[in-house]
């Protein structure tokens, strides 16, 4: 298979670079970024504003290229695989939770969680969908829009799509960003316990220390290197 | 079946399944929860163009038909021969060998006399035999179609009964003849209303003619003679056998199929104006349309990217809003057919007065059919234009909010590809309807042309606003101007749509304007503004006393001698004709020339070459003659060129010894060819004078004493030439502005759309700024200085392209004098500006009732 390595890596980083031209000359915003994460590790990305925490995450879910170096993930190359290659990549392997939750807005609670599935083709969307739902706490707002849901609800329907495809990994962008300290408290259990249940790897960025500690890694970026990456547990 | 599932085949294919998927339909049908009010409405601004394009094509198709079927009652006969000379008797004897019936009509212009004094120039027929043998006259009382023709009487245009407020059984003078209306004449077959208006038809039988004494030598008459045959003749075959003894003798024919032929040419050029103003409706609502789409498309980024990030693949994501567009298409183009089949009813209405006969109304669905694929092509080429730049939506829109959707729009080739098929379209839609691909090309290059211009200037307008608008303007109007180039603006939208509507109607206006103007110009310059024609020689002097004694002027008088053309520099006018290189026109070979003679120059006359009077010395036994600039040009005719005269039988030879320009606009005797006094004198000949009547009581005295004194004479005067001429171009303006309707209603429909579309925005900017401390006024204000600008501007713009085309409509196609009209241009503007800002204020009204809270929690 095209870009497949032998690999135990669920993400695999390697002399990772991204600059930005911009006409005058050009802008480095991560250099030579480098580290593995094993299926079902957790690790967050941790740094000031500007730090290149949101860049990193989205190469490594195959959202951008990089400029040199690569990412597997899932034991593939992202950059020698076609746009339409990472899509699928990303419904297969990948969940993403967003600071702003992302939720599609014309689309019910249950037809958020669905779509990653439905995507996929695959049957009983709905039932898995609403057993989610029902996990996160949300059983009774099934057929709220966004809208007329609060953040940590809107949150709560965010990370019951993110875990719908059984990803083999998650990406978390300031998944509590936007939200109260009891709200959030709660959206972060619930991810560790989706995250410890269904065996996913975990990736986080995020500016808070507390939430940072209870990942098993911490990546520090600073001016777009690696500064520091304490491993918290073994 | 997996729907992002790996395709191996070509992307085409996979697009395909996408697209035919049903999650992609689903998908597209939840994701439009919020705006499909909107949507729908804008699928509206293409409903007018597909509803004009589906009722025009059965008309279309009804015409032919119609034209197919009723052929024969629309010349009213097989064949018919006309003359402008009287049939001798050895043509009488050629007329008989053809065999079938005959029927002979004698067509002239006279005065008809009412019995409150009243008169009017009306188109006298004097029939003989059966005509029409195929079709009706149509009158009231039926019967008096038949009856006229032995008991006597009139048949008399129903609309001059009404206008004189005469009744069956009144007597009327036509001429010197005295008879009675023995019915109305409401429809002959072939004819249209126009040209009833332009020349009231009053028949007559040919005895009464024979009795009075109308015609006299040197008249205006035509001559016809109609045959019926019977079905073992072969009409063309027998045309071919007597058509060039019938073209020696200088008679022109009509058969049925040339008729046919003329009138299906005719009532194509009908067909086309409506169909190409329909098109110019649903090209507009296209364009309506890719805004709709592309404000929805703008909406709808994030939830793209959003849907990238959880998976979906880029033919996916172009699919559900593909999906999308296709729908809003055909509920537009469903929607366009049902109004196109109500509007099929009206139309026949609509055109009836320019139609020689009653349109029988049949849905033609295979012509249904194509209009609605034209208008959803069209409607789908347009939405693409928004819909493509989906596929380039990266999914890190979802992680980084700064994510610009014009990156790179220049490489985009499908884009490009799109651009050029609806090039292709709109040009190939032209030339078929134009059928002439000069014509079809210029219309879509002029079609371009006022676009590219009317949103260059858009353009221009947001750059300058950006540019110069100066800071010490009060704050609602920097807000409301600011607006016009602010994201998400509708600027070029609504100057494009507004200025295409306020442009047509506009120069139509003044097209009309223009025409009547000329008129009217030469009734202020106190100019001559009747006309006397039909002077008998021997009534000269005394016409010449009645008028004195009615103090009227005689301004100009002329005498006229009718002649043809034999020969033009030593080549005989028959061999001129048959030639088949040849480039003269024939009408100019054929016609018969109403000449005068006099040793100077009028006032509506100016020298362009040679003298007149003549000074060169000519060949013994030939005339020097002045010929006007526009025939001598037809003829290829230069000072020295000869050219033989038939002077009722008489050869006369001439040489051009002038050439001249006239002033034609002038209602004054105006002729082609002027000879010198002396070389007529011995022709008969009558004469026509010109004078000036201050007003219609004047008007109306004058021909009365000359109906009585020379019941002959005819008169015209300026006021009913300004009437009829107002009445057809009525009549023809009412078709114009129904089609133009459609241009506008699709404006309106864009603009409230536009503006609805835009009301979400527009309540979130007037919530924050009332947060912020602007009152409800200061909101309403910025509204109103937004929209007051947009709709003036577009008014001017429109009104500009309007003007501009009516100086080349003036100067290059009627060759009048350009006049601007200020007044009807200020009122464009006026109407345009207040229809938006009213529009726009009414969708917009209840801004200012949300409360705050509302916007500031809910982002939805």
């Amino acid at each position: 298979m095209k870009g497949a390595v032998e690999s135990t890596a669920i993400l695999e980083v390697q002399a990772l670079t991204k600059s930005y031209g911009n006409g005058v000359g050009s802008l480095t915003v991560l250099q030579d970024i480098n580290f593995s994460l094993a299926p079902g590790a957790t690790c967050a990305i941790v740094g000031p504003s500007g730090s290149g925490k949101t860049t990193l995450l989205g190469l490594c879910a195959g959202l951008d290229n990089p400029t040199s170096g690569y990412v597997r993930l899932g034991g593939r190359q992202l950059d020698r695989l076609s746009e339409d290659e990472r899509a699928r990549l990303r419904n297969e392997c990948v969940g993403f939770v967003f600071q702003n939750f992302q939720l599609i807005p014309t689309l019910t609670a249950v037809e958020n969680v669905m779509v990653p599935l439905e995507l996929r083709g695959g049957g009983h969307a709905r039932d898995y969908a609403v057993e989610l739902l029902a996990r996160v706490g949300l059983g009774d707002r099934l057929h709220h829009y966004p809208a007329q849901l609060s953040g940590g609800e809107q949150q709560r329907v965010a990370l019951a799509r993110a875990f719908i495809n059984r990803p083999k990994i998650l990406f978390a962008d300031e998944p509590n960003g936007n939200l109260d300290a009891h709200t959030s408290e709660k959206v972060i259990d619930i991810l560790f316990e989706l995250n410890a249940n269904s065996q996913t790897a975990l990736v986080l960025v995020t500016h808070d220390a507390q939430l940072a500690q209870r990942a098993q890694r911490i990546i520090q970026l600073r001016g777009g290197r690696m500064v520091n990456e304490v491993p918290m547990t073994a | 079946m997996n729907a992002n599932a790996p395709s191996s085949r070509s992307p085409v294919w996979a697009f395909l399944q996408h697209f035919f998927s049903a999650w992609t339909w689903r998908m597209a049908w939840r994701d439009s929860r919020s705006s499909r009010r909107h949507l729908l409405l804008f699928s509206t601004s293409i409903m007018l163009g597909i509803g004009a394009l589906v009722a025009v094509s059965s008309l279309g198709r009804n015409l032919q038909q119609h034209i197919d079927d009723q052929a024969r009652s629309l010349v009213g006969a097989d064949l018919v021969v006309n003359s402008r000379r009287p049939f001798t008797p050895e043509m009488n004897d050629f007329f008989k060998s053809f065999g079938g019936e005959q029927s002979f009509v004698v067509n002239f212009s006279s005065m008809l006399g009412f019995e409150n004094g009243q008169a009017r120039l009306v188109q006298v027929r004097a029939i003989e035999g059966g005509f029409p043998f195929y079709g009706q006259l149509e009158t009231e009382p039926a019967s008096a179609a038949q009856s006229f023709r032995t008991g006597g009487g009139a048949l008399v245009e129903d609309s001059l009964l009404a206008q004189y407020n005469v009744q069956v059984g009144d007597t009327v003078r036509i001429g010197g003849l005295t008879t009675r209306v023995a019915g109305r004449l409401l429809a002959v077959p072939g004819e249209t209303v126009a040209f009833a208006t332009f020349a009231p038809r009053v028949y007559i039988p040919l005895d009464d003619l024979r009795r009075s004494n109308l015609i006299q030598p040197g008249s205006l008459v035509r001559f016809r003679m109609y045959f019926r045959f019977g079905p073992e003749v072969n009409v063309k075959e027998l045309v071919e056998q007597v058509g060039p003894q019938l073209e020696a003798d200088r008679l022109s024919y009509d058969t049925v199929e040339e008729r046919q032929k003329d009138l299906g040419r005719a009532m194509s050029n009908l067909y086309q104006y409506l169909s190409l103003t329909g098109f110019v409706a649903l090209l507009l609502g296209g364009v309506g349309v890719a805004s709709a789409i592309n404000v929805h498309i703008r909406e709808k980024l994030n939830t793209v990217a959003v849907l990238r990030c959880l998976g979906c693949n880029v033919q996916q994501s172009f699919a559900i809003y593909l999906a999308q567009g296709l729908a809003l298409g055909a509920i537009g183009t469903v929607a366009g057919a049902l109004l196109g089949l109500g509007i099929q009813a009206v139309l026949p209405r609509v055109v009836a007065d320019f139609v020689p006969f009653e349109v029988q109304f049949a849905v033609s669905w295979p012509d249904v059919f194509k209009a609605m694929g034209i208008g959803f092509t069209i409607c789908l080429l347009f939405a693409l234009l928004p819909l493509l730049p989906v596929r380039r939506v990266s999914p890190l829109a979802a992680i980084r909010a700064s994510f610009d959707l014009a990156e790179a729009p220049r490489r985009d080739y499908a884009v490009w590809l799109v651009y050029v098929l609806l090039g292709a379209g709109i040009v190939a839609f032209s030339i078929s309807q134009a059928r002439r691909w000069e014509f079809g090309l210029s219309f879509a290059g002029a079609l371009a042309a006022v676009f590219a211009l009317l949103a260059l200037c858009a353009r221009v307008l947001m750059w300058l606003v950006r540019r110069y608008l100066p800071s010490t303007l009060p704050y609602v109007w920097r807000q409301g101007l600011s607006n016009l180039y602010r994201p998400n603006n509708r600027t070029v939208l609504m100057l494009v749509s507004l200025g295409l509507g306020t442009f047509l109607i506009l120069t139509l206006y003044l097209s009309q304007q223009l025409l009547l103007a000329q008129l009217v110009q030469s009734e202020k310059e106190n100019q001559a503004n009747a006309i006397l024609f039909d002077i008998q020689i021997d009534q000269k002097k005394p016409v010449v006393e009645l008028l004195d004694s009615l103090k009227l002027p005689v301004l100009r008088e002329a005498p006229v001698v009718s002649m043809r053309l034999a020969s033009v520099k030593g080549r005989s006018v028959e061999s001129i004709l048959n030639d088949e290189r040849r480039t003269m026109p024939g009408w100019v070979l054929r016609r018969e020339y109403r000449s005068t003679y006099r040793d100077h120059l009028s006032s509506t006359e100016e020298r362009i070459t040679g003298d007149w009077p003549p000074k060169a010395e000519t060949k013994k036994d030939v005339v020097p003659i002045s010929v006007e600039e526009g025939i001598a040009r037809d003829l290829g005719l230069r000072l020295g060129d000869e050219l033989v005269f038939d002077v009722q039988g008489v050869p006369m030879t001439a040489m051009v010894a002038s050439v001249r320009k006239v002033d034609w606009r002038r209602l004054e005797p105006n002729f082609f060819i002027v000879f010198p006094t002396k070389a007529l004198e011995g022709a008969p000949a009558f004469y026509i004078m010109s004078t000036r009547v201050a007003s219609s009581e004047e008007s109306a005295r004058m021909q009365r004493e000359l109906l009585r004194k020379f019941p002959n004479v005819s008169t015209v005067d300026l006021t009913l030439i300004l009437n009829t001429l107002n009445q057809i171009l009525d009549k023809a303006a009412f078709v114009i502005r129904f089609m133009a309707l459609f241009s506008v209603g699709t404006g309106l429909l864009v603009l409230i759309g536009t503006v609805l579309t835009s009301r979400f925005q527009r309540v979130r900017e007037s919530i924050l700024l009332r947060t912020l401390g602007a009152t409800e006024a200061q909101v309403q204000r910025i509204l109103f200085i937004e929209y007051l600008s947009l709709g003036v501007l577009a008014g001017l713009v429109g009104a500009l392209l309007a003007v501009l085309a009516n100086w080349g409509l003036a100067k290059f196609v009627f060759q009048v004098p350009y006049v601007l009209l200020g007044t009807p241009v200020l009122v464009a503007l006026g109407a345009v500006g207040a229809l938006t800002v009213v529009i726009g204020l009414m969708a917009n009204r209840g801004v200012c009732r949300h409360p705050p809270l509302e916007i500031l929690r809910a982002e939805v």
